[in-house]
C-alpha cells in the first residue's frame, strides 16, 4: 500500500518537475531546492520579524494598534514586511509539506537516511507552534479566535490546572503579562525551530541551504510583488464579550482549528498523535534492505581522502593509518551512514579497470558491486552491442536509461563509474560510444552522483576523465524513470552521431598485451578477444 | 531577449504560486457559530474540601512521629469531586462530576463547557454541590438572559464570595 502510494506520487513529481525543469531548467528549479527554500523563507521571516518588532508593542493593551500603526501609516516598509512575515511564514509551511512529500515519494527516508526524516518531525511542530503563536500577537479577531481554540486544545490536555481558555473569556482577565509570554515564545520557539533545522542537515553531506542566487532572488521579488498587491491586515480589534464568530483563516496554518469544532479536541488531538506517530514510524515501514556497506583494501589506498570528499552521506571520514604504508591517513567507512551507491569507489584513483592483476582491487570497494564485477559486466554488455555503432550504456538504477534493451550495465548510482572505465571501453574498443543514463538532473537518487560525474568528465574534479578520451563520443543523459521515450531519442540521436565518426584511434596507455590475462569472469572468451 | 523573457516566465510563475498561497493565507472565511447565533460558557474553577475529615492525632501517635514533624491532625490530600447541574430554559444540558486536578487529586476542579445557541432570551439554571451532602446544592443561581448574536455570555463562580455570576 505505501508503496503504490508512493509511486503514484513520484509520478506526480516526476510531471510536475519536468514541466518546471523547462522554463527554469536543472538548475533553478524550486521543486528540486524545496529545502534550500525553506532555509531562505526561514531567514526572510528572521529578518522581517526582527524589524517589525522594533514597532510592536507587546503590551496588551498596545499590541494591536501598533500592529494597526505599522501596517497603515508606515505599509510602504513596515507594512510590506509585515506581508513578507506572513507569506514567507505560509510558504515555508508549503516547502516542509512539498518536500516531506517529495523525500517519501523518492523513497528518501528509509535506510541511513532515516535520521533527516525523523527528525523533520519537531521540524512541523516547531513551525506550527511558531506560527500560531505569531497570530496570537496581533490581537485581532483572528487573534482572539487563534488564543480560545488553542486554549481549549491544550485544556484538552490533564496537564493544567486552570483552563487556559478562562484568560479568553471577558475582558480584564487576560494580563499583559500572558501576552509577555506569548511574545517569548514566539522568539524562543523559532530559535529552536533554527537549531532543530540545524540537526535536521547534520547528516547530510553539501546540505543545500542555500537556494541559487537568481532563483532566490525571483523569489524575494515575487514576496514583495505579492505583498504590496495582497498586504497582510488585521481583522478588527479583540472584543472578548463578543466571540470572533466569522474570521479568515490562515489555512497553512490553522486547518486543524475549524476540525476541533466538527471532531472534537480529543480527535484533534488523536490525529496529531497518530500523524506523528506514523512519521516517526515510516522509516521502518517497512525498512530499507541495505547493500554491504564499502569496504577499504588498505593496500589499495593512499588516504588521498577523495572518496571522503565525495560521499554524499558523510559516511566516510579519514583516520590515522593502521598498517605501515607511508601515508598519514586512511579512510574509514561509518557502516550505520553507508548505503551503498558506490560513488566512492568512482572516485578513488586505484579503480582502474587496467589493471591486468587476476583479483581486481580498488581502495574503497562494494562487496555486494564490486570494480571486478563491474568491469565484468560493462565487458558483458558491450559484447552483445552490435551494428555500425556500438553505444554502451552506463545507467543509474533509478533513471530512464535503466530498462533500455541491450548493452546496458545497471548500476546503483552512476558515479561509481570511475572515468578510467570511459576510458577503458573506448581505448579497449569494447564500444563505439559511452552514454552514461542518471537519474533526471538535480534529482539524483544519491543527490550529488550526476553533479560529480560530470565534473569528473569536464576536468573539474578528480579523478578526471583522460584528455585523450575523445568527448564527442560521450554523452550523459539525465532523465527521470519515467523519460524513457526521450532517453530511447536521446540515445538514438547519440548513436547516429557516432555513426558518422571516423574510427576511433585511441591509443593505449598500456604496452600491448600478451593475450594471457583474462578482464572479467563472466564472459572470458569475449574479454580475451577485446582487452587483448 | 530570449533570457529576459525566459526570466519573466519565471518570474510570473513564482508570482502566481505566491500570490495562491497569499490567497489562502485568509480566505475562505470560516464561520465559527451560525449567523445570529451566540456562545453561553460555563467555566469556573473551584476546590472542594478535603475528601475525608481531619482527624486528630493521639498523644501515642504525636510521640511517635519525629520532632520537627509532629501535628495534632491529620489531613488527608485529595479533595471531593464538585457535582454541577446547568439548565437552559428548564432543560438540563449539563450534568457532571468534576474531579479534581493534579496527580495526587489535591487541585481544584473545573469546568469549560461552551454552548452555541441562537440569540435571545433564555431561563437559565446553574447549581452546585461541593460538600458531602447527596442531597440538594450548595450554591445555584436561576436567571433570565438575553443573548445577543456573537455574544459570548459567561457563568463565572467565584470561590471567595461562594456565588454565582453571570456577565
Amino acid at each position: 500500500m505505501i508503496a503504490f502510494v508512493r509511486i503514484v506520487l513520484r509520478h506526480g513529481f516526476e510531471v510536475i518537475e519536468r514541466a518546471f525543469d523547462r522554463l527554469f531548467g536543472p538548475a533553478l528549479n524550486p521543486v528540486a531546492q524545496l529545502g534550500a527554500l525553506g532555509f531562505f523563507f526561514f531567514w526572510i521571516v528572521a529578518v522581517s520579524g526582527i524589524y517589525l518588532f522594533i514597532f510592536f508593542d507587546t503590551g496588551i493593551e498596545r499590541a494591536y494598534e501598533s500592529i494597526e500603526y505599522l501596517t497603515i501609516n508606515h505599509w510602504y516598509h513596515a507594512g510590506v514586511m509585515r506581508s513578507l512575515h506572513r507569506y514567507a511564514s505560509d510558504l515555508m509551511v508549503v516547502m516542509v509539506v512539498v518536500h516531506l512529500s517529495r523525500e517519501f515519494a523518492y523513497d528518501h527516508y528509509r535506510g541511513t537516511r532515516w535520521f533527516s526524516w525523523f527528525t523533520g518531525l519537531p521540524i512541523i511542530w516547531l513551525l506550527y507552534t511558531s506560527g500560531i503563536t505569531g497570530y496570537w500577537l496581533v490581537w485581532d479577531k483572528l487573534g482572539q479566535y487563534v488564543a480560545i481554540v488553542t486554549s481549549e486544545l491544550l485544556d484538552w490536555l490533564p496537564i493544567f490546572g486552570e483552563p487556559i481558555a478562562r484568560n479568553f473569556i471577558s475582558t480584564g482577565t487576560l494580563t499583559s503579562r500572558f501576552f509577555t509570554l506569548m511574545v517569548f515564545m514566539h522568539v524562543a520557539v523559532p530559535l529552536f525551530l533554527l537549531f532543530i533545522m540545524w540537526v535536521h542537515i547534520l547528516r547530510i553531506s553539501r546540505p543545500k541551504v542555500n537556494p541559487p542566487r537568481a532563483l532566490a532572488l525571483l523569489s524575494l521579488l515575487a514576496l514583495v510583488a505579492v505583498s504590496l498587491w495582497k498586504p497582510a491586515l488585521s481583522q478588527g480589534r479583540v472584543d472578548l464579550a463578543k466571540a470572533p464568530a466569522e474570521v479568515g483563516l490562515d489555512w497553512f496554518y490553522l486547518p486543524l482549528y475549524p476540525l476541533s469544532d466538527l471532531w472534537g479536541k480529543g480527535a484533534v488531538w488523536a490525529f496529531l498523535g497518530a500523524f506523528s506517530l506514523m512519521i516517526a514510524l515510516m522509516p521502518w515501514l517497512p525498512p530499507l534492505r541495505r547493500a554491504r556497506p564499502a569496504e577499504i583494501n588498505l593496500d589499495h589506498c593512499n588516504g588521498c581522502a577523495r572518496c571522503m570528499e565525495d560521499c554524499p552521506y558523510e559516511a566516510i571520514r579519514m583516520v590515522p593509518r593502521s598498517d605501515r604504508l607511508p601515508f598519514p591517513t586512511q579512510a574509514q567507512v561509518n557502516a550505520s551512514l553507508c548505503v551503498a551507491c558506490g560513488i566512492c569507489m568512482g572516485a578513488c584513483p586505484s579503480s582502474t579497470p587496467f589493471r591486468r592483476s587476476e583479483d581486481l582491487k580498488t581502495g574503497i570497494d562494494l562487496p555486494d558491486y564490486s570494480l571486478q564485477v563491474l568491469r565484468d559486466q560493462v565487458v558483458a554488455a558491450a559484447a552483445r552491442l552490435k551494428g555500425p555503432a556500438r553505444v554502451l550504456v552506463l545507467a543509474c538504477r533509478h533513471g530512464g536509461g535503466a530498462r533500455h534493451a541491450g548493452g546496458v550495465a545497471a548500476l546503483p548510482c552512476v558515479a561509481m563509474v570511475p572515468p578510467s572505465l570511459i576510458d577503458f571501453v573506448l581505448s579497449k574498443s569494447l564500444a563505439d560510444g559511452v552514454v552514461v543514463a542518471g537519474c533526471a538532473e538535480n534529482a539524483c537518487y544519491n543527490r550529488l552522483g550526476a553533479a560529480w560525474t560530470e565534473q569528473r568528465f569536464a576536468g573539474q574534479r578528480d579523478p578526471y576523465l583522460r584528455a585523450r578520451v575523445p568527448r564527442e563520443r560521450i554523452k550523459t543523459i539525465w532523465v527521470s524513470a519515467l523519460e524513457r521515450r526521450r532517453f530511447a531519442e536521446e540515445l538514438a540521436a547519440f548513436t547516429a552521431a557516432v555513426a558518422k565518426l571516423p574510427p576511433a584511434r585511441l591509443r593505449s596507455p598500456l604496452p600491448p598485451s600478451t593475450g594471457r590475462k583474462r578482464v572479467g569472469n563472466s564472459s572470458q572468451s569475449v574479454a580475451e578477444k577485446t582487452v587483448s | 531577449m530570449t533570457g529576459l523573457l525566459r526570466r519573466a516566465g519565471q518570474f510570473a510563475v513564482i508570482v502566481a504560486l505566491f500570490a495562491s498561497v497569499a490567497a489562502f493565507a485568509n480566505w475562505p472565511v470560516y464561520r465559527q457559530i451560525p449567523e445570529g447565533a451566540g456562545i453561553i460558557t460555563l467555566t469556573f474553577v473551584h476546590g472542594a474540601g478535603r475528601r475525608t475529615e481531619c482527624r486528630r492525632l493521639s498523644a501515642e501517635e504525636i510521640a511517635k512521629l519525629p520532632p520537627n514533624m509532629r501535628r495534632v491532625e491529620e489531613c488527608p490530600r485529595g479533595r471531593r469531586p464538585l457535582y454541577v447541574e446547568l439548565d437552559i430554559n428548564g432543560r438540563g444540558v449539563f450534568q457532571a462530576s468534576l474531579p479534581p486536578t493534579g496527580i495526587a487529586g489535591d487541585g481544584p476542579s473545573r469546568v469549560y463547557e461552551r454552548f452555541v445557541l441562537p440569540a435571545g432570551e433564555y431561563d437559565v439554571s446553574v447549581r452546585m454541590r461541593d460538600t458531602p451532602r447527596t442531597e440538594g446544592f450548595d450554591h445555584a443561581r436561576s436567571g433570565r438572559i438575553t443573548l445577543a448574536p456573537d455574544q459570548m455570555f459567561v457563568i463565572d463562580f467565584r470561590s471567595e464570595s461562594g456565588e454565582f455570576v453571570f456577565r
